[in-house]
């Protein structure tokens, strides 16, 4: 009878108790040598072939930014009305997918989720290297590039002070400190690892290296202190941190009065997006590499589980921010407003196929026969972000990891037609019908953006090398033998697994 | 007992290891029960509640960083309302530039302040911490290179009132430490 009881006792606590962190019981010998032996050994041939790609790549955008420089802002397509377009498109896009980093590291480390130790240093380094390239394209977009100190908070060449009420100038705030907060973040995430690294070199030279990098880092308690509270403050300085960087990013379109873009449901809007396509991203470079590297133990089937459930959350708030901007521009009666949404971004050619349906069938074949010109850019964002992650409720979707690459694929392709239609199909046609126009990227445009992927992969590549990608002594510290009181209550039957995930 | 370091320079103090983070934890609890004062454990990872188990107070960088933060504030206060109302008033589509302009300015002084709590935060955290340095005793010892891997030390410095060659050597043993050593300072 007891042991009736009993059994049920723990098929019940086996059904309630949390996976493991870290599978299979591995050792925290087996996690410094598994994490830190990808710095140590030689370079494998993908990753030759793989960084020689991204930076030739990096080369066309870096051979095209110089065109541009000593050219001039023509060598783009953009021009009247359509003054800002893949410019400012790619910089959103990037800083965007930034954030996903920062969510990782501090929200999640704020709200005690312990699985995010394994993947929060390779998603921080994603932010670095995104923001690395969206910073690229502000800076050029300014034409002439010897000027933009202009944007720095001191008097020009003409004694005039910086409008401090704009928000591009809070933007140039916003951003430059995001950069440097994410990179004293991530250093100080790195430093003990940093140390592993010194404590394991076998060269004088990397000795010598990661000896300088790790400050003298001597893991004692008494530095442990004071690290654990300043990483602490980081990622209470970062969280409000992010949230603002792409509010104000959102206040460069919503301070304006141009229609569709004159709104204020941008801020959270914005914010949930740029998450939402941050964690695609992350997903995006982290299955290879976690393939590649065999860390299946450490990121496990559920973290990727776990981020495509934040990627189905955020996708939908996304969706839910389309449809009341839509509600709100025909719930306003403006009609540059409606216009925008209606005939410059929704009609589409297959709208006509529901001519039939009794009450909106006049209106529907009127809407397929005058399409907007850039339907095909709104549609794809439609499906791409509202519709194809919804596959995620589904736990299939979120446990093959074929189905998670290209959903997350699609996301990353649908935020940047996000991006790309709030900024194009609004400034295309606005007010006056005369000053209507259309935009055709040039080569340079194109050669710029796709260069940028190159930038992003290079540097990551670069990164996967010279430093452990996954923060070692974190997740030491959510092994079962962390806790400082396993193995005192051994009479009792301990979940051994769950002791150190449980708090 | 083996020594670390050249034993004709001064004696840093006596090291040893343990086996886990929990055994850490209780020989923490013995040695702060024990009185010393000027003593640490190394471990690869933060343990929780080691604080408390050594005895020590919460850290106060987050005194620091409020200090880093108002003075960020500050200057962004200064940054802004001087320029734009005083040096430069910048009118711009018929606005007032008075001190009752100051939401637009709220970004600005957000980020700023942001921006050098972090610098005190993290700059601060290693100014306690006395890093960076190049060296540090303890590093002559061949088994601490483990404290960044699986290791768990504790070392009780030379300089603690309480510190006797034999008493501490005595109390390290009945705690069960392995590897008891003298580490020298060069």
């Amino acid at each position: 009878m007891a042991d009736a009881i009993m059994q049920n006792r723990e098929a019940a606590e086996q059904r309630i108790t949390r996976a493991p962190l870290v599978t299979n019981n591995r050792s925290m010998a087996w996690i410094t040598d598994h994490v830190a032996s990808v710095t140590e050994k030689k370079a494998p041939v993908w990753w030759w072939v793989l960084f020689t790609i991204s930076s030739a790549l990096a080369v066309c955008s870096v051979l095209c930014i110089g065109y541009l420089i000593s050219t001039g802002v023509g060598v783009w397509g953009l021009n009247h009305p359509v003054g800002w377009a893949w410019d400012i498109t790619n910089f959103v896009f990037w800083i965007g997918i930034g954030h996903a980093g920062t969510l990782i590291s501090a929200i999640l480390f704020l709200t005690r989720q312990k699985w995010r130790t394994s993947i929060n240093r390779a998603a921080e380094a994603m932010t670095l290297f995104a923001v690395v390239c969206a910073g690229i394209f502000p800076l050029i977009h300014v034409g002439r590039i010897w000027m933009v100190w202009f944007l720095a908070p001191v008097p020009n060449s003409n004694a005039i002070w910086q409008n401090f009420r704009s928000p591009l100038l809070w933007d140039v705030f916003a951003v430059s400190t995001y950069f440097t907060v994410s990179i004293l973040f991530w250093y100080t995430g790195l430093v003990p690892d940093l140390a592993t690294l010194r404590d394991r070199a076998k060269t004088k030279l990397r000795k010598f290296i990661y000896g300088i990098a790790a400050l003298g880092w001597r893991g004692g308690n008494r530095q442990w202190r004071h690290y654990e509270m300043a990483y602490l403050i980081l990622a209470g300085l970062s969280t409000p941190l992010v949230l603002s960087v792409h509010s104000v990013v959102s206040f460069d379109f919503a301070t304006s009065v141009i229609p569709g873009w004159h709104t204020t449901i941008f801020p959270p809007y914005f914010v949930a997006g740029a998450i939402f396509g941050g964690f695609a991203m992350v997903l995006t470079i982290m299955l290879p590499a976690r393939a590649i590297f065999g860390l299946h133990d450490l990121i496990t089937d559920d973290h990727v589980d776990k981020m495509c459930k934040i990627i189905v959350l955020t996708g939908s708030i996304v969706g839910y921010a389309y449809a009341m901007e839509f509600f709100i521009a025909w719930y306003s009666g403006n009609p540059y407003e409606r216009y925008v949404f209606v005939h410059n971004r929704l009609a589409a050619p297959f709208m006509s196929w529901f001519s039939w349906v009794p009450g909106i069938g006049p209106e529907m074949a009127a809407l397929g026969a005058n399409p907007a010109p850039y339907w095909w850019a709104y549609w794809s964002m439609i499906f791409c972000n509202v519709v194809a992650p919804q596959l995620f409720w589904s736990r299939y979707f979120r446990r093959h990891v074929i189905w998670v690459f290209i959903i997350c694929n699609f996301v990353n392709a649908g935020m940047w037609f996000e991006r790309f239609v709030i900024i194009v199909t609004s400034l295309h046609r606005d007010f006056l019908p005369s000053s209507w126009g259309m935009f055709y990227p040039t080569w340079v445009d194109i050669w710029t953006f796709t260069g940028t992927f190159g930038i992003f992969l290079a540097l990551f590549l670069l990164f996967i090398r010279w430093l452990p990608m996954i923060c070692i002594f974190e997740v030491k510290a959510v092994l079962p033998e962390a806790d400082p009181h396993h193995g005192h209550d051994d009479h009792h039957r301990e979940p051994v697994a769950v002791k150190g995930a449980a708090h | 007992m083996q020594r670390a370091g050249n034993p004709d320079s001064p004696l840093f103090g006596m090291a040893a290891e343990v086996p886990s983070a929990s055994a850490l934890y209780h020989a923490a609890e013995k040695v702060r029960d024990a009185g010393y004062t000027r003593w640490d454990v190394y471990s690869p990872f933060p343990i929780h509640g080691m604080d408390h188990a050594m005895g020590v107070k919460k850290s106060w960088l987050s005194a620091l960083v409020f200090i880093g933060g108002i003075t960020g504030l500050t200057i962004a206060a200064a940054l802004t309302f001087y320029p734009s109302s005083i040096e430069y008033p910048l009118i711009v589509a018929g606005k007032p530039t008075n001190f009752f302009t100051v939401p637009a300015f709220f970004p600005i002084m957000f980020e700023l302040t942001v921006l050098l709590s972090a610098f005190t935060a993290t700059f601060g955290m290693l100014a306690l911490n006395g890093l960076p340095r190049w060296n540090h005793p303890i590093f002559n010892w061949n088994r601490f290179d483990r404290v960044s891997d699986d290791g768990f030390f504790l070392a009780i410095e030379a300089t603690d009132p309480e510190f006797d060659e034999e008493a501490t050597r005595a109390m390290l043993e009945g705690l069960g430490a392995k590897h008891i050593t003298l580490v020298y300072e060069d």
